[in-house]
């Protein structure tokens, strides 16, 4: 009877929500807009919250609250384990990957793997040194750019200009690290967000540098040693090896050039938690007064996360301007930081493993649903508060220690903390 | 001189905007100490029913203009603290006392999600509303540049006075603003004294919608025009007002609110129209910086 | 008892103000070589203040704080401020709510009070991506630290558990030998024995005589009074922010100011209705 009372009260919010919204739509009409309502819509809507939450109260009488808290330990468990052969079973898989599929299929690869790229260098940042960074595409873009710039003005060639925009974005890491990184928790996180749309901006109005809302076009694509991906004249990599050309040889190279950075990043990611460096940043996430106790240089520590985490997102988005061939900043909103920020909360902070299964989840999920695309957002955000409620540390949310006596053991995620900053 | 004063008149009509949305933020921030990300988005959908209201009150024959803004308010208010209520309920009370992280990232989430789900309901397309409020007094001429003060900027900044002086008795005379300053000063310690946090906090974000849906319907009013993407930058610049008052503190809120407003307006009439945005963030990035407790904050000493 | 050249720390008019509320005020005296100091006094004295403006992490309102290295230069401790505290001066602390990296094992703990000493042998953090063998050995000889403490704190089987899953004891035991693997020539210790059972004080007492027989002085504040009058060479008592005292224990135990501060100003209260 309660169930049935409480289901109807939700069914009445549920139509104070939708009746204005989604009942009434807005059509442009004769001297202006229009409305158009749609019942229909709303009575669906409402009928959907009426039965989902008789669902719900029939499932918690079902299967009481303490049956429910028992499975999460051990599905954290099972993680733990699967990950001991699902990492090596993924680097086969992904090594493989182009034989095994067509171009679709090696394509979306390819945007899968530059995210989980982007996923673990902004690891490094928030789940190592625990400061929240909504700004990351800043460094994206910083890369993007500077790459697009600096082979249009120089003609370099892609491998050259690779560590030069890397190394930019990490400037512009520490140049935007050095005034922000004082700030606390929330605070950072605001100011970098700020900062991620004032790079935006600029990179739409300052036409005479970056053309604006048209963005930079024709960016050289990267070669082989020099030899150049399309025709078979001599000199380009079909013509060397006496094959027909294909398009396909483009991209199954820029799979792999991806996908060896993504393991450069991840290698030095996990070297770098094994030394003083990485360890400083986990302590700082930890408790940021003791590391001061400790002598610890907090600023300059700090600093380094953030200008590492940078590097890694210059290189990926010079990565993605010689993948396009094309740049423009409505590839750098917002919505980029949040989608990586979410591949990193969701995959576990500071899990490399996590990060690449989100990575893979929601990219993967997002394209497939690519046919809604009206709806994918919609969704997207839905699922990052769903995924909140039911599992806030995590796909994989224990912690490897760094160094051990005798065998490591794995930390349970209630032991970590996500630090201040 | 003349063109100045415009630019005076212009700046507080949108600050007194900004400042009912940051009191938002800063009541938020105040009690649970979460950045309320969706808050912003809470303010586009009170503009959305305003739209609605407005149009259908037209379509309905009410053609008084007071009875249909009366109307329109007092719809958008309901309709936005319902939102308001929801969002708390649905995706930051389930998170209390969870990681640090996971309201914000539930906050982003909700925000992305309101976003797409009025443009899918409503379309992506700008929405243009005729004036409502048309014409105004010149207040003075120079030369070939006439002052000019919008009745809608008078109706705007009646309203918002209007709005903060019942939100000012609610919270300093009445027993549920007792109660939000004792959960803001300490939650636990409320809780013990019998005090129904989560009810309080609830009536938080209830209060904080209806604000931002009052600077919802005024925002449609003012521009004439509204889309679905209008909440998150008025969200960032609220914040920044918020955060320059001196988060926590509801005058802060407004002054901050005001303070944005001119710079911004100003900006845009003496530089560049582009660049306002950067103005205002830059002035998020300095103020955070240098003066990290705002203008009317309180510091607090970093316990050891 | 014989004069040093100067103390090893010395305060000096040592003045913290919040706001309007003056905190500690125009405090000083000295706290010798070898020794183990203590700061006493009722709740709200001030001596966390006191630590807080030595330890660099408050910024005092007026009076010096010198430190006397080895080599008998002096360093001004409320200049240098923040981390360099530590790192330059040698002073190291633990906290009165203890402060450990919770999710990282105990060994980690350790290494990471060695970060300054690792940083500059892996090449600020550089060269040793490349895993080159003068890191290695540093490494190594950071361990060999860590297992030495790890020893003589009884905590070598719980090497590899996380700190924050240790027992309370344990954790404070851990927070000093962290504090020392630092290799301060000061020791700053805000109430280790709080929360202790007397088994767990007594190997606390111990633990600090040893620490003092190493080389490293020990400056602390405590509110068991049996631990302190029994292991300290010198104590300050504080009471309002001022100090009141500084001698001896046993000066200290006669001194009417203290037994006044102690119990209750009654002498204070009769004087006060009296006039």
């Amino acid at each position: 009877m309660t169930a049935l009372r409480e289901a109807a009260l939700s069914a009445l919010v549920a139509l104070g929500l939708f009746a204005p919204i989604v009942g009434l739509r807005t059509v442009p009409g004769e001297g202006g807009l229009a409305l158009a309502p749609q019942p229909g819509l709303v009575g669906v809507l409402v009928g959907l919250v009426f039965f989902g939450r008789l669902g719900v109260h029939l499932r918690d009488r079902l299967r009481p609250a303490p049956g429910r808290a028992a499975v999460r330990p051990r599905l954290a468990a099972t993680t733990a384990r699967l990950g001991a052969w699902l990492a090596p079973a993924l680097i086969a898989l992904a090594l493989i990957w182009p034989a095994l599929v067509g171009r679709y299929y090696v394509d979306l690869a390819i945007l899968v793997l530059t995210y989980v790229m982007l996923g673990w260098g902004l690891n490094i940042v928030v789940g190592l040194a625990g400061l929240l960074d909504l700004g990351y595409v800043a460094f994206y873009a910083v890369g993007a750019y500077a790459y697009a710039l600096i082979a249009q003005f120089t003609g370099l060639g892609f491998w050259t200009c690779l560590p030069m925009a890397g190394l930019l974005a990490a400037l512009w890491g520490v140049t935007l690290g050095f005034p922000v990184l004082r700030l606390r928790g929330d605070y950072l996180a605001i100011v970098t967000l700020a900062f991620g749309e004032i790079i935006r901006v600029v990179l739409l109005n300052w036409v005479s540098l970056t053309g604006g809302p048209n963005g930079i076009s024709g960016i050289p694509r990267p070669t082989l040693f020099g030899l150049r991906f399309g025709g078979d004249e001599p000199g380009s990599f079909a013509g060397f090896f006496h094959l027909t050309s294909s398009p396909m040889q483009r991209i199954v190279f820029l799979y792999y050039v991806i996908l060896g950075l993504a393991f450069f990043t991840n290698l030095v990611s996990l070297r770098l938690r094994r030394l003083p460096l990485g360890r400083a940043w986990e302590a700082l996430r930890e408790d940021e007064i003791a590391c001061r106790s400790l002598g610890i240089n907090i600023t300059r520590t700090k600093l380094t996360a953030f200008a590492v985490g940078a590097l890694f997102g210059g290189f990926a988005g010079a990565f993605f301007a010689t993948r396009q061939g094309f740049v423009s900043p409505e590839s750098f909103t917002f919505m980029e930081s949040a989608t990586v920020l979410a591949i990193v909360v969701l995959g576990g902070l500071g899990s490399q493993l996590g990060v690449a299964l989100a990575a893979i989840v929601m990219i993967g999920g997002a394209e497939l649903f690519r046919e809604f695309a009206d709806y994918r957002m919609l969704v997207f955000g839905l699922a990052l508060v769903v995924m909140m409620v039911l599992r806030p540390r995590g796909l994989v949310s224990t912690r490897t220690p760094s160094v051990a006596l005798g065998t490591p053991r794995m930390i349970g995620a209630d032991m970590v903390a996500q630090g201040r900053g | 001189m003349a063109y100045a004063l415009q630019q005076l008149i212009n700046g507080v009509t949108l600050g007194m905007i900004y400042g009912l949305i940051a009191v938002g933020y800063t009541m938020v921030y105040g009690i649970i100490g979460m950045i309320n990300f969706a808050h912003g988005d809470v303010f586009m959908i009170g503009a959305f029913v305003s739209l609605v209201s407005l149009l259908g009150l037209a379509a309905l024959g009410v053609s008084a203009v007071p009875l249909a803004l009366g109307l329109t308010l007092l719809g958008a208010v309901a309709i936005s603290a319902l939102y308001g209520w929801a969002i708390e309920r649905l995706a930051y009370r389930p998170l209390r006392g969870s990681f640090r992280l996971a309201p914000l990232i539930s906050a982003i989430g909700m925000s992305i999600a309101l976003e797409n789900y009025v443009q899918v309901v409503q379309g992506a397309r700008v929405k243009p509303l005729a004036p409502v409020v048309p014409g105004g007094l010149t207040l003075m001429t120079e030369g070939s540049f006439a002052v000019q003060l919008g009745w809608m900027q008078v109706v705007i900044v009646v309203v918002t006075l209007a709005v903060l002086a019942l939100f000012t008795w609610l919270v300093t005379k009445t027993p549920l603003g007792r109660a939000m300053r004792a959960c803001e000063q300490d939650l636990k310690m409320a809780a013990l004294l019998g005090i129904d946090t989560d009810r309080t906090i609830s009536l938080t974000f209830v209060i904080g919608a209806a604000l931002a849906a009052v600077a919802g319907l005024l925002f449609l009013l003012y521009y004439g025009s509204i889309d679905f993407f209008v909440g998150f930058i008025a969200g960032v610049k609220a914040f920044t007002a918020a955060v320059l008052g001196g988060v926590g503190s509801l005058p802060g809120a407004v002054l901050g609110g005001l303070l944005i407003g001119l710079i911004e307006t100003i900006w845009s009439a003496y530089f560049s129209v582009q660049y306002k945005d950067v103005a205002a963030f830059s002035i998020l990035a300095v103020a955070l910086i240098f003066m990290p407790t705002g203008l009317l904050g309180r510091a607090d000493v970093e316990k050891v | 008892m014989t004069e040093h050249a100067a103390p090893l720390l010395a305060v000096d008019g040592l003045t913290m103000r919040f706001g309007g509320l003056t905190a500690v005020d125009d405090v000083g005296f000295a706290a010798r070589a070898g020794e183990i100091t203590a700061v006493i006094g009722p709740n709200g004295a001030g001596k966390t203040t006191v630590f807080n403006c030595i330890t660099g992490f408050y910024r005092p309102s007026a009076g010096r704080l010198w430190l006397t290295r080895a080599d008998g230069a002096r360093i001004a401790l409320e200049r240098l401020g923040g981390e360099r505290v530590a790192s330059r001066a040698r002073v190291a602390r633990t906290f009165q709510n203890i402060r450990l990296f919770a999710g990282m094992t105990v060994l980690e703990n350790l290494l990471v009070a060695q970060h300054n000493r690792l940083m500059a042998a892996s090449g600020f953090g550089l060269l040793a991506l490349l895993g080159t063998r003068g890191y290695r050995a540093a490494e190594r000889a950071a361990i060999e630290r860590a297992r030495l403490w790890l020893d003589r704190i009884g905590l070598i089987e719980r090497a590899d558990d996380p700190a924050g899953a240790l027992p309370y004891g344990a954790q404070r035991r851990l927070e000093i030998a962290r504090a020392m693997c630092t290799e301060p020539v000061l020791l700053c210790l805000d109430e280790p024995a709080a929360g202790l059972n007397p088994r767990e004080t007594e190997a606390l007492a111990a633990l600090l005589h040893d620490i003092r027989a190493s080389g490293c002085s020990l400056l602390l504040i405590e509110h068991d009074m049996g631990l302190v009058m029994r292991i300290s060479d010198h104590i300050i008592v504080l009471d309002h922010g001022r100090k009141i005292s500084d001698g001896t224990p046993a000066a200290v135990r006669a001194d009417p100011a203290v037994i006044s501060a102690y119990l209750g100003d009654e002498d204070e209260d009769e004087a006060e209705s009296g006039a």
